[in-house]
């Protein structure tokens, strides 16, 4: 699917920041091997926002670690596959020339804060730090560079002499933040940067990160299980599932024209706000064993439509628009409908 | 209208630490009703599990009354708390940290029913049989009875929590943040179950969680703390329809719907949440409040029934006259 939406930006000569294609990484341990990844594309154009959904051990982290190449190896192994960061062959940088463009071109935020943390350097020298590392400044003038950064994520310059420990967790987030846009990068991968934070701290990061994208044109990989995030920043939305994309499109395509039954079923499952009375529909079972994959369709232990086809073989993919795509048996009957799809009166 | 479960009255809990006292929970009153859901919401560090722990006595209040069945517990000795217990039971969030790694399911779901004489340890048959009931009732698998933890999903293992909480047939529940660690399709599962036990077994319960979404889901009233304190309660649909505290304003707007063009405009506050330090004498919400005015210097608000069942602890809401119109 990848291939086609790259093409489609080339012939519209858009500025294409991210090309992954047909990405496989695996964990090789001694006893088995966790197929983290199994054969994932998909492709971003400058400024825009795509959100990875899915749930724990969807492959969401290790695509991100892939694209920086930084997947921990061992027990990591890419596979398969090619990944594009402005042209940049990340798979196929040396040590020094990755080290360029981690931070200059692509730069990642973690889940942790204080993952990506240096507990004994204060918070001004870190940032500083990582701006010496691509430019030609002096220490004094970084240092007033890192007060800025903290000033535009909402943080008082005069702290920049803090340790992290000082912070509160939001604001070691958005320290993770500003560090990761100290270099003005063109691609910023984002890993559940609000999961670990209040609500209203959320609202105030997701702002940020929204008008700091604007401002600067970033375009951002937003890397969550939450579908209230996705609403709120994603131009575009790839769920996936047991390493997976099952479903590809524009937030109104997967959001308001569902079709993969895994992305109704997360629907399903969420509280409605604004119907406190609807019943809630589990998705029954539990995710796949990642070290022992189905043969066929991942989601067919738990899927409702399942048939025997489904159990045989890798699901079909259906290009049903040209920026919506599902990977589906079921569909190959043209009268196939989700429940979803009829609660709205068609396939939309 | 159903009775009174439990009665709790200006209930405190303060933490002496070298930095100073912590008021984890400060002054807080409410009622439950016997077979209902009081939702606890709150941001991390606002005394929710704090207070999920005094109900129950896990930890010891410094003062206050908490009047179960009319009768005040934190009156009781140990051991009349110890009978008291098995009515009373608390599922946590983590469910990897709160089971033993090195005892079965069995083990595991047995020890309740041990500890308290239920059953003879030497009934080996009889253990068994209810251990497999309370597993059938929480949806876990025969074969899994001989398992340990770490080998099952969080799911499960919060299922197991569930059991185990189960084993002594209580009347009441605190579940502190139960499905905050699971994946969504999970935490339907989990949210389901609960309310299915509620149902079939009549249990009340406190539930808190930092999800709004889930709390208006699964409550019938619902009371936001802040800071240690209740600044609003009311029935679940109330509050999220006419929300009247500032900061319960703020907290609703914040709320991320995942629907495309759903989420409105945020109200903006400044500023994060306040040490619970040696809070200084007034509205804990005053430095990050957009309607703070002089009249809010004047001491805590007290926690006042605005409308019927509404209560609201801010000096700028007042009650509203019977006759007159309902507020905002
Ligand atoms: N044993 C303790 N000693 C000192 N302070 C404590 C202790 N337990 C809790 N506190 C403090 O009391 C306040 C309330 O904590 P509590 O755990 O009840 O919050 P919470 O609302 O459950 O937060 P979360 O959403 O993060 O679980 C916090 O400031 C906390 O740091
Ligand atoms: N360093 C590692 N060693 C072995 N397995 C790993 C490692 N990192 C991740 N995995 C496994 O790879 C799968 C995908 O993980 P991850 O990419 O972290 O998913 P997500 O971020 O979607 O939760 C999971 O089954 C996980 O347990
Ligand atoms: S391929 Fe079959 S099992 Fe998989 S999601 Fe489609 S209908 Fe369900
Ligand atoms: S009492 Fe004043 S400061 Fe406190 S919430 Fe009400 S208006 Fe705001
Ligand atoms: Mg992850
Ligand atoms: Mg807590």
């Amino acid at each position: 699917m990848g291939s086609e939406l790259n093409g489609q930006a080339a012939k519209d000569n858009k500025e294409l920041v991210l090309e992954v294609n047909n990405l496989v990484v695996h964990y090789v341990l001694q006893e088995e091997t966790v197929e983290a990844v199994n054969g994932i594309s998909f492709s971003l154009e400058k400024g825009k926002t795509i959100g990875l959904v899915g749930e724990t051990g969807a492959g969401k982290t290790t695509t991100a670690l892939a694209i920086m190449n930084l997947v921990p190896d061992p027990p990591g192994v890419i596979k398969d596959g090619t990944i594009k960061v402005c042209g940049y062959n990340m798979l196929e940088l040396s040590a020094r020339q990755l080290e360029k463009i981690r931070g200059k071109e692509v730069s990642m935020i973690f889940q942790d804060p204080m993952t990506s943390l240096n507990p004994v350097i204060t918070v001004g020298d870190q940032i500083a730090e990582s701006i010496m590392l691509h430019e030609k400044l002096t220490y004094s003038q970084a240092f007033n560079r890192a007060k800025e950064m903290l000033e535009m994520v909402g943080i008082p310059g005069a702290r920049a002499t803090e340790y992290p420990h000082q912070f509160s967790g939001g604001m070691r987030q958005r320290v993770g933040i500003a560090i990761a846009l100290a270099c003005n990068p063109k691609l910023l991968l984002a890993d559940e940067p609000t999961t670990a934070l209040d609500v209203t701290i959320q609202a105030q990061v997701l702002d940020m990160i929204d008008e700091l994208k604007r401002e600067l044109g970033t375009a951002l990989v937003m890397i969550t299980h939450d579908l209230g995030v996705v609403a709120k920043i994603c131009d575009l939305v790839a769920v996936m599932y047991a390493g997976r994309i099952v479903e590809y499109g524009t937030l109104e395509d997967v959001f308001d024209r569902t079709l993969h039954p895994y992305t109704e079923g997360l629907f399903n499952s969420l509280p409605d706000i604004r119907n406190r009375k609807n019943q809630l529909q589990p998705i029954p079972g539990l995710m796949p064993d990642p070290t022992n994959l189905p043969r066929g369709c991942s989601f067919a232990p738990r899927c409702r439509y399942v048939s025997d086809a489904c159990r045989e073989a890798q699901p079909t993919k259906h290009q049903v628009s040209e920026t919506h795509v599902i990977y589906c048996s079921a569909y190959d009957d043209s009268n196939f409908q989700i429940e979803r799809a009829r609660g709205r009166g068609g396939n939309g | 209208m159903a009775e009174v479960l439990l009665r709790v009255r200006n209930l405190v809990k303060y933490f002496k630490t070298s930095r100073g006292v912590v008021h984890a929970v400060d002054d807080i009153s409410f009622d439950i009703e016997e077979g209902k859901t009081l939702g606890i919401v709150g941001e991390s560090g606002c005394g929710k599990s704090t207070t999920g722990r005094c109900l129950i006595r896990l930890i010891e209040p410094t003062s206050g009354e908490i009047i179960y069945r009319g009768q005040d517990i934190c009156k009781l000795k140990r051991s009349e708390m110890k009978n008291l217990r098995k009515e009373m039971q608390i599922i946590f969030q983590d469910p990897y940290a709160s089971l033993n790694p090195r005892k079965t399911l069995l083990q595991i779901i047995a020890e309740p029913l041990l500890y308290n004489k239920i059953i003879s340890s030497r009934d080996k048959f009889a253990i068994e049989k209810r251990v497999l009931e309370l597993m059938e009732k929480v949806g876990l698998a025969e074969r899994l009875i001989n398992t340990y933890p770490h080998e099952l999903d969080g799911g499960r293992r919060q299922r197991i929590g569930i059991a185990r909480a189960l084993a002594m047939e209580p009347k009441f529940i605190v579940c502190d943040e139960p499905v905050s660690a699971l994946d969504v399709s999970i935490q339907a599962q989990i949210l389901n179950l609960l309310k299915e036990l509620q149902r079939d077994l009549g249990l009340t319960y406190v539930f808190i969680t930092h999800d709004l979404s889930v709390v208006n889901h699964f409550s019938d009233d619902i009371a936001v703390m802040y800071l240690g304190q209740i600044v609003e309660k009311a029935p679940a649909d109330e509050l999220f329809e006419n929300p009247l505290h500032p900061y319960t304003q703020a907290l609703l707007s914040a709320i991320l719907i995942p629907a495309v063009g759903a989420n409105r405009e945020r109200i903006k506050l400044r500023g994060e949440v306040a040490s619970p330090i040696d809070p200084p004498p007034v509205c804990r919400f005053a430095k990050r409040c957009n309607y703070y005015s002089q009249e809010c210097a004047h001491g805590v608000p007290p926690l006042l029934e605005i409308t019927p069942g509404h209560f609201v602890a801010c000096h700028q809401v007042k009650p509203v006259a019977p006759s007159a119109t309902k507020a905002n």
